[in-house]
């Protein structure tokens, strides 16, 4: 026999390479994560964008406000608008309905998306309602303002943008939130 | 695993008992024969039950509009198709393969770790237990397709779906301990200067698979387990309303995907290299290119994954990048192709049945390629996106591919495993129904895919229904043959005229070098094989050990 490594060796070799690959599909989670944001795949947009930037009055761009309700939503929810007629690097405010039609306190988390894909590292949310959950009582209707800068370095073959929001009911997966303050609470056990 | 591990040498000490009686020999055995002829025993059923659920689907098809089944069940069916046919039938098959022939190829005793051998095939009764149990659960199995798309496979996933993960699990371990068995046996069990370029290929494609199973099936385990964990434990790996992305699990998922379409081609790669050099009497063409043909595959394998999303909107780049490194496949496997033709180029051929299925593996399989790099071209795999001409590549690819590389496989090592001569006329019967039904079945759904008929629905336009009768006609064909095949074994097990130690003339190799049927323990004393010059490799060479 020409056993160039013990066999128990081997075995104990290949079962590390068994662990790290199964390590390795964990680790392709952030790596996607990291490669979506890095090349605006799947228009994933940044986080919190706090730059500034000077308006481009040369030039003019469309964005458009799709909102979607995700399976199972009963919400309803659109924007104040269809469309915005942008500056690229001017700061501009939509504001998105929101309403609450159940007889139950519902927690919602929108999920943005940015069209045409390679765009989205262009689109700058300054504030949005989808930075946090929303807490929405029976019947109650709030209005949800997102800031966006459009770069001015957005590639000049890009015309049109569409900002996408679904909205997911995310109720189930919170803890209950207190609705009333523990004073009162307490003073009702009295 | 230690434990396991100690019973390295195993063999060395029982060589003068048979095998055990009864059922136990077949429950404890660590025999590599034993363990190999169950593995293709499973491997059988398996193809037949999946290849039941298979008529179900063609039976349903034959005629647009619903008759005989409901669309919820043909889901099933077409998943369970799917997962029974890859993870059931093609997988076990070449395990079982590399469990008969690769110590018998090599020179070895037994595989390195016979134990976990024993374990990893009696897990597969119970990973495939419980996936077909599902079948009989309240809500239904999997219908989910084969490829188990999250969300389908998680938010939208009937109950039995964690039976389904459990499942994937224990086969994955299965095909992980066989891998690993394999890398050991072919590293450290070889005969004394049987160098590595002096293996035969499927020894070759078996190493090589061997390294991408244990590559690519723990990367399956995390995503199932992601899937569990979404489904149970309130994670969102996949689930957008928590951060999560359904995309992502596409290209976890394919990650594992693509290099498992190479894991079920390979080993019929070096097989059909076996069994064309023999059929020709010539030794095989460019043994060198194989073995580094089929390490270039393995490697292409890794980093082409998403042109199976070319869809789900990738960059202009990243779709450029994997169209162009998809083609690049195209090149070895093309010198392999070449090799083979080459090997029977003014050779001395005849047509026994393992010849006829691998003359038909070349050419039907290199159908399936150039399929294959159709929907290599990202813009126009748009068009062939989810509809039935890709059904039409995969089949082609693995029915007179995979499967006709085991057919192949079988017919040529059948005397050597049973001491007796299969029955050639209706071995070559079983071909020719085989060949005919299966191009019938496969080749008009091209057409029905480039007219735009979506896969896996349980009715269509009615413009499609010529065709898919005639691919329902040729499908019952294909698969009332294999009951033929299953009675040509069976005939040639209880009999037959006997089979000499060498029954194919052309054959090269150390297995025709022990007697047929072969002894339950061979070459306790390692065959020398330093004296074998490597310009015959590939073939073992002239065998007087």
């Amino acid at each position: 026999m020409n056993e160039s490594l013990p066999t128990r060796r081997l075995v104990r070799r290949l079962l590390f390479v068994v662990v790290a690959m199964f390590g390795f599909g964990f680790a392709l989670v952030p790596i996607y994560d990291v490669m979506c944001q890095a090349f605006g795949i799947n228009g994933k947009t940044a986080g919190a964008y706090s730059g500034a930037q000077t308006a481009d009055e040369a030039r003019q761009v469309r964005v458009q406000f799709l909102a979607t309700n995700a399976a199972g939503m009963i919400w309803e929810f659109q924007p104040l608008a269809d469309q915005l007629e942008v500056n690229p690097g001017a700061s501009r405010e939509m504001r998105f309905v929101a309403y609450n039609p159940t007889d139950k306190p519902m927690i919602a988390q929108a999920i943005p998306s940015v069209s045409p894909a390679r765009a989205a590292a262009y689109f700058h949310k300054t504030e949005c309602f989808c930075f946090t959950q929303q807490v929405l009582q029976p019947g109650e209707r709030i209005e949800m303002p997102v800031r966006f800068i459009v770069d001015r370095d957005l590639p000049a073959d890009v015309r049109h943008l569409t900002l996408a929001y679904t909205l997911f009911d995310i109720t189930s997966r919170q803890p209950p939130v207190a609705v009333h303050d523990a004073a009162l609470a307490k003073e009702r056990l009295q | 695993m230690s434990a396991v591990i100690d019973d390295h040498g195993h063999a060395g000490h029982d060589h003068h008992h048979g095998p055990a009686k009864g059922l136990s020999r077949w429950l404890l055995t660590t025999n590599h024969k034993d363990i190999g002829s169950m593995y293709l025993w499973f491997s059988f059923c398996a193809f037949l039950l999946g290849g039941s659920m298979a008529m179900v689907i063609r039976a349903e098809l034959f005629q647009p509009g619903l008759q005989i089944v409901q669309p919820e069940f043909f889901n099933q069916m077409t998943t369970m198709h799917g997962l029974i046919m890859v993870f059931g039938a093609v997988m076990p098959a070449f395990v079982g393969l590399a469990n008969w022939m690769i110590p018998l190829m090599i020179g070895a005793p037994d595989m390195a770790l016979p134990r976990m051998n024993n374990f990893s095939f009696w897990l597969l009764p119970a990973a495939f237990g419980l996936l077909v149990s599902t079948l009989f659960m309240e809500g239904g199995g999997p219908n989910f397709g084969w490829t188990f798309y999250a969300p389908l496979s998680t938010t939208y996933a009937p109950e039995s779906v964690t039976f389904f993960i459990f499942a994937i699990h224990l086969m994955g371990i299965s095909s992980i301990m066989g891998a690993i068995n394999v890398i050991a046996t072919i590293l450290n069990l070889r005969a004394p200067g049987m160098t590595l370029m002096k293996m035969p290929l499927f020894v070759w494609t078996w190493l090589i698979t061997a390294f991408l199973l244990i590559a690519v099936m723990p990367v399956l385990a995390g995503v199932v387990t992601m899937m569990l964990m979404d489904i149970h434990f309130g994670t969102s790996f996949f689930s957008a309303a928590g951060g999560g992305d359904p995309v992502l699990f596409q290209h976890v998922f394919w990650f594992f995907g693509h290099p498992e379409v190479y894991i079920m081609i390979l080993p019929a790669f070096g097989a059909v290299s076996s069994i064309i050099p023999a059929f020709s009497r010539k030794p095989l063409f460019g043994y060198t290119s194989m073995v580094y043909a089929t390490g270039a595959i393995a490697f292409l394998s890794f980093i082409v994954w998403s042109h199976h999303m070319f869809t789900v909107g990738i960059p202009v780049t990243g779709e450029l990048f994997f169209m162009y490194a998809t083609m690049l496949i195209a090149v070895p496997t093309g010198v392999k192709v070449f090799n083979w033709v080459s090997t029977m180029w003014r050779g001395s051929l005849t047509f026994e049945a393992p010849m006829l299925f691998a003359v038909a593996f070349v050419i039907l399989f290199t159908i399936g390629g150039f399929s294959g790099l159709m929907l290599a071209i990202a813009p126009a795999d748009f068009q062939y996106h989810d509809t039935y001409f890709v059904v039409a590549h995969f089949h082609y690819v693995l029915v007179p591919g995979a499967i006709f590389g085991i057919f192949a496989s079988a017919y040529f090592w059948l005397p050597k495993w049973t001491g007796h001569m299969y029955d050639e006329t209706l071995a070559r019967l079983h071909f020719w129904l085989s060949f005919v039904g299966m191009n019938l079945a496969f080749f008009p759904m091209h057409f029905v895919g480039l007219a735009g008929m979506p896969r896996r629905i349980p009715d269509y336009n009615m413009m499609f229904a010529n065709f898919n009768m005639v691919s329902s006609i040729g499908a019952f064909l294909f698969g009332a043959t294999q009951l033929l095949f299953l009675f040509i074994v069976i005939k040639c097990i209880r009999g037959g005229a006997p089979a000499p130690a060498k029954p194919w003339d052309g054959a090269e190799g150390l297995e025709w070098s022990v007697p047929s049927p072969a002894p339950y323990h061979t070459f306790q004393v390692p065959p020398d094989m330093s004296e074998v010059h490597e310009h015959r490799k590939g073939t073992g060479g002239e065998l007087t050990p």
